[in-house]
């Protein structure tokens, strides 16, 4: 294997005749915010690292459709969606990951009654996943190490899915203090992006849900807030920029806080895996 | 000895029969507006959470306060009852505790057990009232209990406090009758609650004690019937409802929106798809989204009923701990007013009723259902497992399918994934450029 960094699309895969293990699902969030981004990136890199073999759909993504489903828009969702399975059925993709917790919903919940069964799963469970198996060495004394952490749970992934362990085991992995916030696992608070909030201003109201979620989050005395959603790194970004707290206090997806672990490690003097 | 007692007994059963059946005929034709939904599948994971949510109360403990003091309630509701059982035997045959020879100390030990739980539920009912009216616990407070939702819950709690200060007055001068050796009492040996009360007894003669007692027993039985006719009218209605309710949950993972067969055959029409995989059948291509309570299932409207107005869901609910107007409760609450509307005009003036109102609109507005963030706190925080955002869903997709009348910015979105695939307006070329801040550079940089 080459040291060289590899983003294959299927449509490559596909001609060179080679079916990859997984497809990532970058999600439109991952593929354009600006921000968001070094996510869709961090989780590329680890995936280089250990060598995985993945591809990404690239100029076939396209939205899940999952905003225009809560915002009522069923024929756009469903269009959205017929046209994705579409894809997804004639590159005959088993397994996908996915960074984007409303993505990983809308795939795995919904797309089966559409004629869309994959193996669907959350780049928490999936690093989760590959910790456990002793594939993820994370460097002695990483960057992160004894720190105080908090982790928003994001409601797509927790009380729509139940998955609160796998980000937890990812921070005890990185040898880190969680501190939960009162408001945590199914009784975790929204950030307020959900449901197609991401998309409009909230109604008129006392106060911003995101902001009422920093200051719970802020409050812990964690100077890292981790996340595992698009949108939340969004709304807590922004709240803690409303605070004025940005320069201490960083919100981070799970798979930023791994890779910056993984580099930390010398990857020439491990050798190639 | 007359039968004058036992023919009354009968004549005040009968009537309460009645009028029970007539209230349970009108609540089943009223869930039964809802449209037709299969959701008896997996039996045994049902029967499990039935047992678990509301036999077991398993989500009230996320509270522990309230919970400890409703079970105390609830069991004291379903034991005391038992010894209903005894009085309506009594009632029918002119007996008087029936089932006492036959129990010898096992049935002071069982009057001493319901006694403790009358005090308990006594207790618990005034921790309520206090809760409620003057520590001002604020889900128990908000708007949307303003009336008749308030004075509904103080009712229960004062009538559920004299029922348990009946029993015990009729308990204890029955006892004190016993003693005297008036004939057709029983001297049970030591009932501890109710002999606290005979001082307050002691002072009068045998027939004003015989009547005391009678009165109380007729009270306590008028007063039983009474309250199960009241609950058809009531958010108490919980107590039965709950174990329907929980038998029909949502097993699927509370993401999953429900998928709308009728529009998937649109769809692959318009798409040229020949529909492969799961082929739902579809019945009829009614209204897009619901509009009206006839438009939800009859399993959202048995939701409605079954909700006791706790306010766990609105407590939860981001949107509203944050100003907004929306609350879940007042949606359920919302529902069951509507249907309940809907289905008295239509027994009144038969199925072409029409008052020119809907549940969105006339009850729910759109400020409301925009502000949800389909968080699912609400579901998760219902002890009974209601849905509150099912409801709200579907009075979406009525507003954005047959209205257009979803807010500006999500039209926006809607028109940004039709022409780009992305709720963004970015080019589809676009899309992979974030892949080349990496692609093809070596690892170790």
């Amino acid at each position: 294997m080459s040291n060289i960094y590899q983003i294959p699309t299927m449509a490559e895969k596909a001609a060179a005749g080679e079916q990859p293990e997984i497809l990532f699902w970058v999600g439109c969030a991952g593929s354009f915010d600006d921000r968001y981004r070094a996510v869709t990136l961090a989780f590329v890199k680890i995936l280089n690292k250990l060598n995985i073999a993945f591809a990404v759909l690239g100029e076939e993504e396209a939205c899940t459709g999952d905003p225009a489903r809560r915002a009522g828009n069923e024929f756009l969702f469903q269009m959205q969606a017929i046209s994705n399975i579409q894809v997804l059925n004639g590159y005959a993709i088993k397994k996908i990951v996915t960074a984007c917790p409303h993505c990983f919903n809308t795939l795995k919940n919904e797309y089966p009654a559409l004629g869309g069964n994959y193996e669907v799963v959350h780049h928490s469970q999936f690093l989760q996943q590959l910790i456990d198996a002793g594939k993820i060495i994370l460097k002695e004394g990483g960057a992160f190490k004894g720190k105080k952490i908090t982790f928003h749970d994001s409601c797509f992934l927790g009380r729509a899915n139940n998955v609160y362990e796998a980000p937890r085991k990812i921070i005890e992995a990185l040898d880190m203090e969680l501190v939960e916030m009162k408001r945590c696992r199914s009784k975790g608070l929204c950030c307020g992006a959900g449901g197609a909030q991401m998309f409009k201003e909230p109604e008129p109201g006392k106060k911003d849900i995101n902001i009422e979620r920093t200051e719970e989050a802020l409050a812990t005395g964690a100077k890292t807030i981790a996340v595992g959603c698009p949108f939340c790194l969004t709304m807590l970004s922004d709240g803690v920029k409303n605070k004025e707290k940005e320069h201490e206090v960083t919100v981070l997806d799970l798979a930023e806080l791994l890779a910056a672990d993984l580099e930390a490690d010398d990857y020439t003097e491990r050798g190639t895996p | 000895m007359s039968i004058l007692p036992q023919l009354l007994f009968i004549a005040v059963l009968s009537v309460a029969g009645v009028v029970l059946y007539k209230r349970v005929a009108f609540l089943r034709n009223t869930i039964l507006l809802g449209k037709d939904t299969f959701r008896s599948d997996a039996p045994a994971e049902r029967w499990k959470t039935m047992a678990l949510v509301a036999f077991g109360q398993q989500k009230m403990f996320k509270r522990i306060v309230p919970a400890f003091l409703h079970l105390l309630i609830y069991v004291g509701f379903i034991v005391i009852n038992i010894e209903v059982l005894e009085f309506i035997i009594d009632g029918l045959s002119g007996t008087h505790r029936i089932f006492a020879p036959f129990l010898g100390d096992g049935y002071t030990v069982a009057m001493n057990i319901f006694e403790w739980l009358a005090v308990a539920v006594l207790v618990s009912c005034i921790a309520f009232l206090i809760r409620r009216n003057i520590t001002h616990v604020p889900r128990l407070t908000m708007p949307e209990l303003k009336g008749w939702p308030a004075l509904d819950a103080n009712l229960i709690l004062w009538i559920e406090i004299v029922l348990m200060v009946a029993i015990l007055s009729m308990n204890a001068t029955d006892q004190l009758l016993a003693e005297r050796g008036v004939d057709g009492y029983l001297q049970l040996g030591g009932l501890v609650f109710s002999s606290m009360l005979s001082p307050l007894f002691d002072g009068f003669g045998d027939q004003t004690l015989v009547a005391i007692e009678r009165f109380a027993w007729w009270f306590h039985i008028i007063g039983i019937l009474g309250f199960a006719v009241y609950v058809t009218y009531s958010k108490h209605l919980h107590i039965f409802l709950a174990f329907p309710n929980t038998w029909y949950s949502n097993l699927k993972p509370k993401g999953e929106m429900q998928n709308m067969p009728e529009i998937t055959n649109e769809v692959n029409a318009m798409l040229g798809v020949t529909a492969s995989g799961t082929e739902e059948s579809v019945t009829e291509i009614g209204r897009f989204g619901a509009k009206e309570v006839t438009d939800l299932s009859w399993i959202n409207i048995l939701n409605a009923f079954s909700c006791t107005e706790c306010g766990r869901c609105t407590a939860e609910c981001p949107a509203n701990m944050t100003g907004k107007k929306l609350s879940p409760r007042k949606i359920m609450m919302d529902t069951r007013d509507r249907a309940e509307e809907l289905s008295k005009g239509i027994s009144a003036k038969g199925e072409s009723f029409e008052d020119g109102k809907s549940l969105l609109g006339d009850y729910i507005t759109k400020e409301e259902i925009n502000a949800c963030t389909s968080c699912n706190a609400c579901v998760e925080a219902c002890p009974v497992n209601i849905d509150p955002l099912d409801i709200i869903m579907q009075l979406r997709r009525y507003v954005a399918m047959e209205e257009s009348g979803a807010p500006q910015q999500w039209n926006i979105m809607f028109q940004n994934i039709e022409t780009s695939f992305s709720p963004w307006k970015f080019a589809t070329t676009d899309r992979f450029n974030w892949a080349n801040d990496l692609k093809g550079k070596p690892m170790n940089e």
